[in-house]
């Protein structure tokens, strides 16, 4: 499942770098970051929190432009948000003012979607059935729980189909049974659907059980620490966790990662973003 | 369900039992002059007796139309101008300072120069009210607009909404609720605002009704006055909350 030299190129960061003005003097939130996803990865980023990793995706999802390099996605540079490149935020953004159906169908009656009523209506009941969602289809997301909104979240953004999926820590404010629930779900939906994705997160376990390669960043700014493949094929169960190869390389990146927490406290340069 | 509704509907009555035997307690036990509080029964006596005679439904029709086409007025124009003020930073700081001005001027202080420009007819007393309510709608609409999260903008955008789509898919939505408040604000303010906008030379209306009767010191007509403007805007407040628990059921809510 890893990047093999047969499958295309979806993403590539080519030496990227953005760079914020601050009154402080210019801040480098990300900083000379090259690395390929190709067609059918599940990319991991891991960090220290506030390192950048999220400014990454963003620049992948449109929403910022680097300040050098280039961000090309299908060859071409990324220039605004598009609905090839499917996101799960973090504070899922479920539309409050929508029924769960209407949730999934929102992608689906835009016009750069174009998509039939007839199809939309099927489409809307494969992801509800799918997420466990359909007894649910016609009540407000204030009804749904976390687990269920972030379940929602992710049925919008497939329902219109995305050759590829940024997800910016989806699962970071569930409960640790709920959490891995998710996990579940997204990798029994993965190998029925085939996505290439890109997933930003802090949780080493997750990293591991979900991606076939991880890229750790070091603290702000965000720089390629070391990319690591991950030996395990899909499909995946929870069994693997038990494996001495996941744990090998779970205490393997965790002390990378903790690496870069320590510098990133020694930075001791606290900056608040507008984003 | 029935029942509920009945014991709710009782549950409302007490206050109301409370200040009328309040009213009454106050009359009997003397320590204001009798004269100067007119019971109760007597307020309602001089009730049917306007109804019946003095055609007070003239005076609630004038009023609740002046009211009503003033807020309406007010707040056709308050919602574009909030919505472009929440909208566009650059607009908010161009005009805040003036929309403050002109809010904070009590509408009763402008009656002077609104007979000058605009007479002593219909019209003056719509510009009074629109006044108010523009002023009160434009402060909940630029308010509740700017607060608007740009996450639901970022989500539609992801998914391929272009801006049309996003204006008129995830603003309008999430302007609903604002335009609703404001209408509220703005109504409880033009009633506020209508004795003011009716002292000037006002035939009909409650705020006239009550206007001449303070003249010739008619206690229990001002009584019924003030009764009937609070009858009226409990009334306008309960149908406009009807159609905003309809509209906003997706709004998460402490009480339901």
């Amino acid at each position: 499942m890893s990047g093999s030299a047969k499958t295309a190129k979806r993403v590539q960061f080519d030496h990227v770098s953005l760079t914020f003005g601050t009154p402080k003097g210019p801040l480098n939130v990300v900083e000379d970051v090259t690395y390929d996803i190709h067609d059918g990865d599940f990319i991991a980023v891991i960090g220290p929190s506030g390192c950048g990793k999220t400014t990454m995706m963003s620049m992948l999802a449109g929403f910022q432009q680097p300040t050098a390099g280039r961000v090309l996605f299908d060859g071409k540079p990324v220039s605004g948000p598009g609905p090839e490149r499917g996101v799960i935020f973090q504070e899922y953004g479920v539309f409050p003012w929508l029924t769960v159906k209407q949730n999934i169908a929102f992608g689906l009656q835009l016009k750069a979607n174009h998509v039939e009523a007839k199809a939309r209506e099927e489409i809307c009941q494969h992801y509800l059935d799918l997420m466990g969602l359909s007894d649910f289809a016609n009540s407000y997301p204030k009804h749904l729980s976390g687990g269920m909104r972030q379940r929602l979240a992710i049925a919008r953004a497939y329902a219109v189909k995305p050759q590829f999926l940024l997800m910016d820590e989806p699962f970071g404010a569930l409960d640790a049974q709920t959490r891995a629930n998710m996990q579940n779900l997204l990798l029994r939906v993965l190998s029925s659907e085939g996505k290439t994705v890109m997933l930003i997160t802090h949780s080493v376990e997750e990293a591991i059980y979900l991606a076939s390669r991880i890229v750790v960043v070091t603290a702000r700014p965000a720089r390629i620490k070391e990319i690591i493949d991950v030996p395990f094929a899909y499909p995946r169960d929870e069994s693997i966790q038990e494996r001495g190869e996941f744990g090998a390389l779970r205490s393997h990146i965790r002390e990378l990662v903790m690496n870069e927490y320590r510098a990133q406290q020694a930075q001791m340069r606290p900056v608040s973003f507008s984003e | 369900m029935k029942q509920s509704v009945a014991r709710r509907f009782l549950l409302g009555l007490v206050p109301w039992a409370g200040v009328i035997a309040f009213w009454y307690a106050v009359r009997l036990s003397g320590l204001v002059n009798a004269s100067l509080v007119p019971a109760p029964h007597q307020v309602a006596k001089k009730f049917v007796d306007l109804l019946l005679h003095e055609g007070l439904l003239i005076d609630i029709y004038a009023s609740t139309r002046r009211v009503f086409l003033g807020v309406t007025l007010g707040i056709l124009v308050a919602v574009p101008v909030g919505f472009l003020l929440g909208w566009y930073r650059p607009a908010r700081t161009f005009a805040d300072p003036m929309i403050n001005f002109f809010r904070a001027l009590p509408p009763i202080a402008l009656i002077p120069l609104v007979i000058v420009y605009f007479g002593i007819d219909e019209v003056a007393k719509l510009v009074i009210l629109f006044y108010a309510s523009f002023f009160s709608g434009v402060i909940v609409m630029y308010e509740g607009v700017s607060q608007i999260t740009p996450l639901y903008i970022r989500v539609a955008k992801t998914l391929g909404a272009s801006e049309f789509e996003i204006f008129r898919k995830v603003i309008i939505p999430l302007t609903v609720p604002h335009i609703l408040t404001a209408l509220r604000v703005a109504l409880g303010v033009a009633w506020a605002t209508l004795v003011a906008s009716e002292l000037i030379a006002a035939q009909r209306g409650l705020g006239a009704m009550i206007q001449n009767a303070s003249t010739y010191f008619l206690l229990d007509v001002i009584y019924v006055g003030i009764i009937c403007i609070g009858v009226i805007a409990l009334i306008m407040d309960l149908i406009l909350r009807k159609i905003s628990a309809r509209l906003l059921a997706w709004q998460e809510r402490v009480v339901t």
